[in-house]
């Protein structure tokens, strides 16, 4: 009754395209998005914001990002974290070269720089597809992770060979360093978040989108039809890493703070790709589904003994962590295997025909 | 249909009026050792549609991925509207005004019926990433006129109640003419269909003959057509290149073709002279 | 014009004036590239009969050789500890294809390969809570001593090693021309619905490859785990497997070998001759670009057969 688009007419194909073409889904999505914008600051608390709702946040950026070039276009990458870290590493000598500098357009910068590498290790997908491919990301992954390692540029021959945020302020408050409140950096990470999420949808929604599809869908019947498939895999290389250098800069200026190239480890790559496997392939929605289940999973599992009055040594419950981990991802997989998203829509289906199915 | 055909074939029979729009000369492809098509050439007019037809395995399949550029002959020269053809990517050749469907249905699975055709208007659309990010003001505009052109196809095709469907979920007829449709939003010059009507019941064949047939006539689009069913071909087409083991070995209009001793050995299995 | 001469000049003429050392450099190379197709050929064996990409194969490895030190350490003899083992790879092979294969049956590859990186996850928790999670010395009885040939030095052990892999592999081709379960794995391997149709028995057969893998993670994770001692890097020597499975194709069992020697061989030489001039550590990506930049050349990979594509 509630969920229902009868009598919604659609006067023009402009109407009929829009990205939220049912008024229901328009309203949840505004709701949703003042509730994290007015409620949430209020009501969460400092832990709530710095453990879970910023790691969130970022995290779907950059499980959009991986979407868009394995859920969309079709490539798988296991690399993800090594474009998060170009993100991160720009981002810090970006700000510490331009003390001035706006958080934003720094952030912005160093998407473009990730994209640009991105591009660069797209150039593999042009002769080999599937595994092969994502097995050549992984070259990405541990090349990047060595160089930022090893090239002591890009910490600025800082001996601890660590990176850390310098305080930044923007329109008079505090939003980088140690002195920026959670909220302040929650706000940041969600405006960037809303804008891209816009941005994302509206690009596979049109042209570009469709063009990515097409290419995962049947590759040689796209080149067939007239798609050049080398410029739309970069382009899908490019844009995908661009998320994902936005997400890693974030995660080093808004979220760790001080950070080593240990924190873009091959270990975020896969758990990037379990949100995107877990909330559903081609979905951004799934992309946050995703993410708010692989952020709070490990939370839940670390404060699931003691809820039931048990504690455990460390280290054996590190282990059982891993391990119902594991099982919760194969079971998943067994369960729906095309995620979180499909769940979400199925139950949309059944709802329109609620509370009289037939 | 039969009507049409013969106001077709009627009209100076074997003699069709217009000039030359594609002429394969001499075309060899191999495979490794295997020979696909053994020194093959045939024009195609404007307007016509022409059949290509031969027992599996005559090379016909392969004779379309030449035609797009998907295959280059190792010998063999193409000119398209006059201009000689050098190694050509697909994409190339549908910028060029070369549309195709596929033997085995090679619609995007995981999109809409509509979506499909939009992606048959992708050569015409030109907004980058940027717009396509913002989706305002030209990025939309032009989405917008494509959905026309795209909504004309589909009230061509008479699929107007299935165009939010993921093709997947559609039954093989209508996908075979979905496919057709994402050939048409290109709004080719030249359109080639490999087995349009395979697997097709009576019904359906009919169906689809008469898009084909409105198809050209409607839109003068040049066709040819790859068929099995030799009723529908003698039907349609208005010249017809008969191949057996990658050879041709007629040419001619349905009646001369149907005629020729060595089209009727091949479709009755004459044992073929391997000498050479 | 220095860094040049650095990069194309000086390696090269170090390996000419140091023939011995660059013989061992070559040798040493080969050997761990012994090591790296005894896990790459794990992974082909699953790929090639189900075409599930096993991540596992590592963790595989490392089980494997937790069980085994573990068993070793409630005083079983070797020999009765290996068959124990053995043994615990295939029930480990039969739960896994009960559990995890037979509901994601005709799954898009990709989830198949998302399950398996689930399972690594798993078997890394289940062996460190069954074995704990501290180093282990593996000792098996073979000989560490280091022997020289013409001056050249060689590890005993290595070449034990090296032995040891190349009867297995022989034993596998064996096994898979010659026996009747190695025919129905191969012609699972090319088509499953016809295997199927012809009656040979599809979960039977995962279980016999899973099961062969896992006797094969075994040896690898004896001959690792005795040369470095047991404990979770092991696993991560499966991320090297990686290359050399991209670099001999995922379907050929001779390519694993012949991948694993190159990247082995090329892995050694580029760390031993260039790696100091760009800061050293290089061999853990080096093996991928050196893949990498193979398949951008031929992207069938060594043994492969160009693929024409047909629409």
């Amino acid at each position: 009754m509630i969920y229902r688009e009868a009598g919604q007419f659609k006067t023009s194909y402009g109407a009929d395209q829009a990205m939220l073409p049912i008024a229901q889904d328009r309203w949840v999505i505004a709701a949703v998005v003042a509730v994290m914008l007015i409620l949430v600051p209020f009501l969460a608390s400092e832990y709530m914001l710095q453990a879970i709702l910023i790691p969130f946040l970022i995290l779907s950026l950059a499980a959009i990002g991986l979407n868009l070039l394995t859920g969309y276009a079709g490539q798988l990458s296991l690399g993800t974290a090594a474009f998060m870290a170009v993100g991160g590493y720009m981002a810090y000598k970006f700000t510490t070269a331009f003390p001035g500098l706006n958080l934003l357009v720094v952030f912005l910068l160093s998407g473009v720089c990730a994209a640009g590498v991105g591009l660069v290790f797209g150039i593999p997908s042009l002769r080999i597809k599937g595994f092969y491919l994502a097995v050549a990301t992984l070259a990405a992954q541990f090349f990047l992770n060595w160089t930022f390692n090893k090239v002591p540029w890009f910490y600025n021959y800082n001996p601890s060979g660590t990176i850390t945020v310098p305080p930044r302020e923007m329109l008079g408050v505090m939003v980088g360093g140690p002195e920026a409140t959670a909220e302040t950096r929650y706000f940041i990470a969600l405006l960037v978040v809303v804008v891209l999420t816009v941005a994302a949808k509206n690009l596979v929604r049109g042209r570009i989108g469709r063009s990515w599809m097409a290419i995962r869908d049947m590759d040689i019947a796209a080149e067939i039809i007239g798609f050049r498939p080398y410029q739309t895999k970069l382009l899908a290389f490019a844009i995908s890493s661009f998320y994902c250098g936005v997400a890693g800069a974030m995660y080093l200026c808004l979220y760790l703070g001080s950070a080593e190239s240990e924190a873009y480890s091959i270990e975020l790559s896969f758990e990037v790709l379990f949100m995107v496997i877990i909330g559903g392939l081609g979905s951004l929605l799934g992309s946050f589904l995703g993410a708010a289940f692989i952020v709070l999973l490990p939370i839940f599992l670390t404060n699931a003994p003691q809820l039931v009055g048990l504690t455990l040594p460390i280290d054996l419950q590190k282990h059982i962590e891993l391990m119902v981990f594991g099982g919760l991802i194969v079971y998943f997989l067994i369960v729906e295997p095309r995620g979180l998203a499909r769940l979400w829509q199925i139950a949309k289906e059944k709802l329109r025909r609620w509370p009289f199915p037939y | 249909m039969a009507q049409a055909a013969e106001a077709r074939t009627g009209n100076g029979a074997g003699r069709p009026a217009g000039e030359v729009v594609l002429d394969v000369r001499d075309i060899s492809l191999s495979f490794g050792g295997v020979r696909a098509i053994d020194g093959v050439s045939f024009d195609i007019r404007e307007g016509e549609v022409r059949a290509i037809i031969g027992p599996n395995g005559a090379g016909k399949s392969s004779l379309l991925n030449v035609i797009n550029g998907f295959y280059h002959p190792q010998e063999g020269t193409i000119t398209y509207r006059g201009v000689p053809r050098s190694r050509m990517r697909p994409h190339q050749a549908a910028a060029s005004g070369i549309a195709r469907t596929f033997q085995n249905i090679a619609l995007f699975k995981g999109m809409t019926v509509l979506d499909n055709l939009m992606t048959g208007r992708n050569l015409k659309m030109h907004r980058n990433f940027l717009w396509q990010a913002l989706y305002l003001g030209p990025a939309k505009r032009e989405e917008m006129e494509h959905r026309d052109a795209v909504e004309r196809v589909i009230d061509f095709l008479e699929i107007q109640a299935i165009r939010k469907t993921p093709v997947n979920r559609l039954p093989y007829g209508l996908q075979k003419r979905v496919e057709l449709g994402r050939a048409l939003a290109a709004e080719p010059d030249l359109l080639l269909l490999d087995e349009p009507m395979a697997g097709m019941n009576t019904e359906e064949k009919e169906d689809m003959c008469r898009f084909v047939l409105d198809t050209n006539d409607q839109l003068g689009t040049t066709i040819v057509l790859i068929e099995h069913d030799m009723g529908v071909v003698m039907d349609i087409s208005d010249r017809v290149v008969v191949l057996d083991y990658g050879r041709k070995i007629a040419d001619g209009t349905p009646d001369e073709v149907r005629a020729d001793q060595r089209v009727i050995d091949a479709y009755l299995g004459v044992a073929h002279d391997d000498g050479d | 014009m220095e860094i040049l001469t650095a990069i194309f000049f000086t390696p090269f003429a170090e390996m000419w004036e140091g023939p011995v050392f660059f013989t061992e450099v070559v040798l040493n190379g080969l050997l761990t590239g012994v090591m790296y197709s005894l896990v790459a050929l794990g992974f082909v064996l699953i790929f090639k009969a189900s075409e599930i990409f096993n991540f596992a194969q590592g963790i595989m490895v490392l089980f494997a050789a937790l069980s085994l030190v573990g068993l070793m350490e409630l005083g079983i003899p070797a020999w009765l500890a290996v068959i124990l083992t053995l043994v615990i790879m295939v029930l480990l092979a039969l739960v896994i294809e009960r559990v995890m294969l037979r509901p994601l049956v005709n799954q898009d590859p990709f989830i198949l390969f998302m399950s398996t990186i689930g399972l690594t996850f798993f078997l890394e928790g289940f062996g460190e809570t069954l074995w704990g999670s501290n180093v282990k010395r593996l000792d098996i009885g073979i000989p560490k001593d280091v022997i020289e040939y013409q001056g050249v030095l060689l590890s005993q052990f290595d070449i034990i090693a090296a032995v040891v892999g190349a009867l297995l592999v022989f034993g596998l081709a064996i096994f898979f021309t010659k026996t009747t379960i190695g025919r129905a794995l191969r012609a699972v391997a090319d088509d499953h619905q016809a295997a199927l149709s012809v009656g040979i028995p599809l979960k039977t057969i995962w279980v016999i490859v899973w099961s062969v893998s896992g006797g094969v993670a075994l040896v690898a994770g004896i001959m690792w785990g005795a040369k470095s001692g047991v404990q979770f890097s092991l696993s991560l020597i499966a991320l090297k497997a990686l290359p050399v499975l991209i670099l001999g194709g995922l379907t050929s069992i001779s390519g694993a070998i012949v991948g694993g020697l190159i990247i082995g061989v090329g892995e050694k030489v580029a760390e031993i001759y260039w790696g100091p001039l760009i800061g050293g550590a290089i061999e853990n990506w080096f093996a991928y670009i050196l893949a990498l930049v193979f398949l951008l050349f031929r992207p069938q990979g060594l043994f492969g057969e160009r693929i024409i594509e047909r629409v």
